[in-house]
């Protein structure tokens, strides 16, 4: 087999880079598609879940014995039917996390600790009489005093949630238990050394609310456990393989006895890469020996699965007047939820990633609050404090007088840049996105009165990860292809242009699926924008395989040696005169001879995936605020982001638009609202405001493509980053509208009339 | 040999050093050798940590190679949303 008959793109693409229709479009618009609450089984029963109605309560007894005598109840679980699992902190998501945590936030054990926390389930056979069971469950509860606040939770006389947290991070450790969970600090150079280059520090504190990934699909699943210990299960989920994990963790099992299936997804960003419903049905189903179908409704999905951390973040920063930032530093408060484990280490890592600065100490506190344990959500951790960075960088420019672009360009993160968290970049396009913003019509056209217009930038890691695929060939020639990460984003339409690319075949010829947990091997999750990267890379080796496959059998039927055949254009040909003169076999060729020449062609590609190029982007954003309302419009707002290469151009632009949406309802609408006991007042979309398509103007989107030297097409993921940006650059364009900067969030029309109204007032003297 | 950079809460680990010159061949090498100049830090070498190699991050990446003029920065793992 020739050298060059590996796929790899000398730059120019056929495949890559280009828009065919999406594989899973027809099934969605017509409603095939089936998603998480769409299977039904026969003899299946309806599972719902009791759950606190108290932010924090010890509780005393369970007595489930009047639910269980309701005819139709086919059985309950509480936390007895848990084994308790000692502490073992495993990698997930951004943090670490700990399944003797898991096992009680799936079902409360000593305690309640946010209202909605499960307390006890049912299996019967509707759900009446479910609802019915749930009422006549005894819980003997003893009321205890909550804290919802972050600030306030640190605080030595706040409510201790966990009576055993001792705060790590610290030395020499603490002796007496408190609500900070761990303590972590960043630092480059010397802060206070930068300080004093400077001419002008500025330093504000912010907050941010927690938010909620919104996505539109509750939480679902389907359980069915056998009697000889095998189960299934159906649900909504980013990660499948990691469900298996889990919940064979907490139920006990090999995890060869459970097979798990992605449902289509209603949206993740985060939310669904940990279980919730999904260990506690195959318990109900375990212990009824009958399916088990299990959904949440909207007011469950928020008071119980995990928001975004809300924050408070303290964040200075030192500038020269030629604009040169000499120091940045920043305190970030993150609320965990009611378990630890907060995205707070890469919020630290995140704040001054896009800035070149030689001096940067960021130190992050992990706290716990009896709200549900908040769960990722979009390059989790890093918009809170890139919030404060971005709103304090535009405060410096107007201070100089110099355009926030050029301070940005002036200061931009670049290869060879030492980042503020650790490690020198290599190709980066933060530069190119910061030009790409500065010629932009946007940036470029007039403002009309009243209106302010703000911009920031925004960083995210990226990752790889465990990855497996397999390409199986067809006889007629078509391929079946097999990905073991859900399509959130169009992974699928990515993944079958990368594997046309490689095979240089049509990609009408490659089908997609997503395989269940027994047909690959482990596959980590979609999240950390890694799967056009990761899956991609997985697709690619896959497709060498297959190639090396099909030209190992084309020497075979041509009777010459391997290295005298190459691939070229989805076909297998001589490589050169001297290896003799024969047809080309194409792929279907190949195929159809496959039974007679040696059996069937299968690629597969099982890797751990390294070397996940970071992204940025810069946004722009122009809006209008009427001051007799304090409603912020957005008038236009333009996303620019590096993909390094966008497979399917069409998808990217939707992650960014995607993305700056989010952010915007973050900036503008969404916050929870609390009673003075700790319960939810707004648990559903009328009253927990994320933006429609009315609210936003058309986003328009610029990708940059500086290519990520490790994938062999240059992607880089996309689906992060661009939640980023919005908050700050929303604050700069409303400061640039009003006057006012705002620190806290959201910035809704009732905190907008009031600062309005705090402005008008004079001072007392 | 191959320079290694703590941050975060890993220089504390490590006693408080900010660098750390380790010959290593690969990331196997490294990660054992890491935990025998620091002990404090070993717990925490099998789990839940990153390895930006030269600026490229690596998890779980135990063969992956590393050159005796590396830059090596112990970071977090990572993931997203």
């Amino acid at each position: 087999m020739a050298a060059n008959s590996h796929g790899k793109t000398n730059g120019s693409t056929r495949w890559v880079g280009t828009r065919p229709v999406r594989p899973d479009g027809v099934d969605k618009v017509t409603g095939r598609a089936r998603f998480g609450a769409d299977v039904h089984l026969p003899n299946m029963l309806v599972g719902k879940v009791l759950r606190s109605p108290h932010a924090h309560a010890r509780i005393h007894s369970i007595d489930t014995s009047a639910a269980l005598a309701l005819p139709g109840v086919k059985t309950v679980v509480t936390r007895d039917d848990f084994n308790d699992l000692p502490s073992e902190f495993v990698p997930a998501g951004e943090m670490l996390i700990n399944y003797r945590d898991v096992v009680r936030n799936v079902m409360a054990r000593e305690k309640a600790l946010f209202e909605g926390h499960p307390v006890a389930a049912v299996a019967a056979v509707s759900e009446k009489v479910a609802r019915e069971a749930l009422a006549r469950i005894k819980v003997d509860y003893e009321v205890l005093p909550h804290v919802l606040d972050v600030v306030e939770a640190m605080a030595p006389e706040a409510p201790l949630l966990h009576e055993d947290l001792i705060t790590a991070g610290v030395e020499p450790a603490p002796t007496t238990p408190s609500n900070v969970a761990k303590v972590v600090e960043f630092k480059l150079g010397d802060v206070e050394a930068g300080f004093a280059e400077a001419d002008i520090v500025i330093e504000r504190e912010f907050s941010t609310q927690p938010v909620h990934q919104g996505y539109i699909e509750p939480h679902a699943c389907i359980a069915n456990y056998s009697e000889d210990g095998q189960a299934e299960l159906w649900c909504t989920t980013q990660g499948h393989f990691v469900v298996r994990g889990h919940c064979a963790k907490l139920l006990g099992m090999d995890v060869s006895k459970l097979r798990v299936t992605a449902s289509e997804i209603g949206g993740g960003f985060g939310g669904k890469t940990v279980v919730y419903l999904e260990p506690v049905a195959l318990m109900l189903s375990r212990k009824s020996g009958q399916p088990v179908k299990m959904t949440m409704s909207r007011e469950e999905v928020f008071q119980a699965s995990g928001p975004a951390a809300g924050t408070r973040v303290w964040a200075k920063v030192g500038m020269t007047n030629a604009g040169r930032i000499t120091a940045g530093e920043a305190v970030l408060k993150y609320q965990a939820g009611a378990f630890q484990g907060s995205p707070v280490q890469p919020g630290c890592m995140c704040a001054f990633a896009p800035y070149d600065l030689a001096h940067v100490k960021v130190v992050g506190y992990d706290v716990v609050v009896n709200r549900p344990k908040v769960a990722a959500y979009r390059a989790p951790g890093a918009p809170q404090s890139e919030f404060a960075v971005e709103s304090i960088i535009d405060e410096l420019a107007k201070r100089i007088g110099m355009d926030p672009v050029e301070l940005r360009l002036k200061n931009a993160a670049k290869e060879g840049t030492k980042a503020a968290y650790g490690p020198t970049f290599g190709p980066v396009g933060l530069v190119e996105t910061l030009e790409e913003a500065k010629a932009h019509d946007h940036y470029r056209t007039p403002l009309k009165p009243g209106q302010g217009r703000g911009v920031a930038s925004g960083f995210w890691f990226n990752i790889g990860g465990e990855t497996c695929a397999t390409l199986n060939l067809g006889e007629d020639g078509t391929i079946a292809l097999v990905a073991g990460t859900p399509d959130i984003g169009g992974s699928r339409a990515s993944l079958c242009l990368q594997a046309a690319e490689t095979l240089g075949v049509d990609v009408e010829r490659i089908r997609p699926l997503i395989g269940d947990t027994s047909t690959l091997g482990y596959t980590f999750l979609t999240g950390g924008s890694r799967t056009a990267f990761a899956s991609g890379m997985a697709v690619i080796e896959a497709a060498r395989d297959m190639i090396r496959q099909l030209c190992e059998r084309a020497a075979k039927i041509w009777d010459i040696p391997v290295d005298a055949v190459e691939w070229i254009d989805g076909e297998a040909r001589p490589a050169g005169s001297n290896a003799g003169e024969f047809e080309p076999l194409s792929l279907a060729d190949l195929a159809r001879l496959a039974g007679k020449s040696g059996g069937p062609f299968v690629g597969r590609a099982q890797i751990n995936a390294q070397g996940a190029g970071p992204s940025f982007g810069t946004h722009i954003v122009d809006v209008d605020v009427d001051r007799e309302t304090g409603r912020v419009t957005i008038e236009r707002y333009t996303v620019i982001q590096d993909a390094g290469k966008a497979v399917h151009p069409s998808y990217v632009e939707g992650q960014l638009q995607g993305g700056a949406v989010q952010g915007i309802g973050w900036a503008l609408n969404e916050e929870y609202i609390y009673d003075d006991k700790g319960r939810l007042q707004n648990p559903g979309f009328l009253d927990y405001r994320i933006p429609v398509c009315s609210d936003v103007p058309m986003i328009d989107t610029v990708i940059v493509e500086v290519p990520n030297p490790t994938h062999p097409y240059g992607v880089r993921g996309v689906g992060e980053t661009p939640i980023v940006p919005p908050m700050a650059a929303i604050a700069n364009a409303v400061e640039g509208a009003l006057g006012l900067r705002f620190t806290d969030l959201p910035m809704s029309p009732p905190r907008v009339l009031k600062a309005l109204g705090d402005a008008r007032v004079p001072k007392a003297a | 040999m191959a320079r290694v950079v703590f941050i975060g809460n890993f220089r504390q680990l490590a006693g408080g050093d900010a660098e750390a010159e380790i010959a290593a061949s690969n990331v196997r090498d490294l990660l054992r050798r890491l935990g025998e100049r620091y002990p404090a830090l070993a717990p925490h070498l099998d789990e839940g940590i990153a390895l930006a190699i030269d600026g490229e991050i690596h998890q779980d990446a135990l063969f992956s190679p590393v050159r005796p003029d590396s830059e090596v920065c112990l970071m977090p793992k990572i993931a997203g949303g």
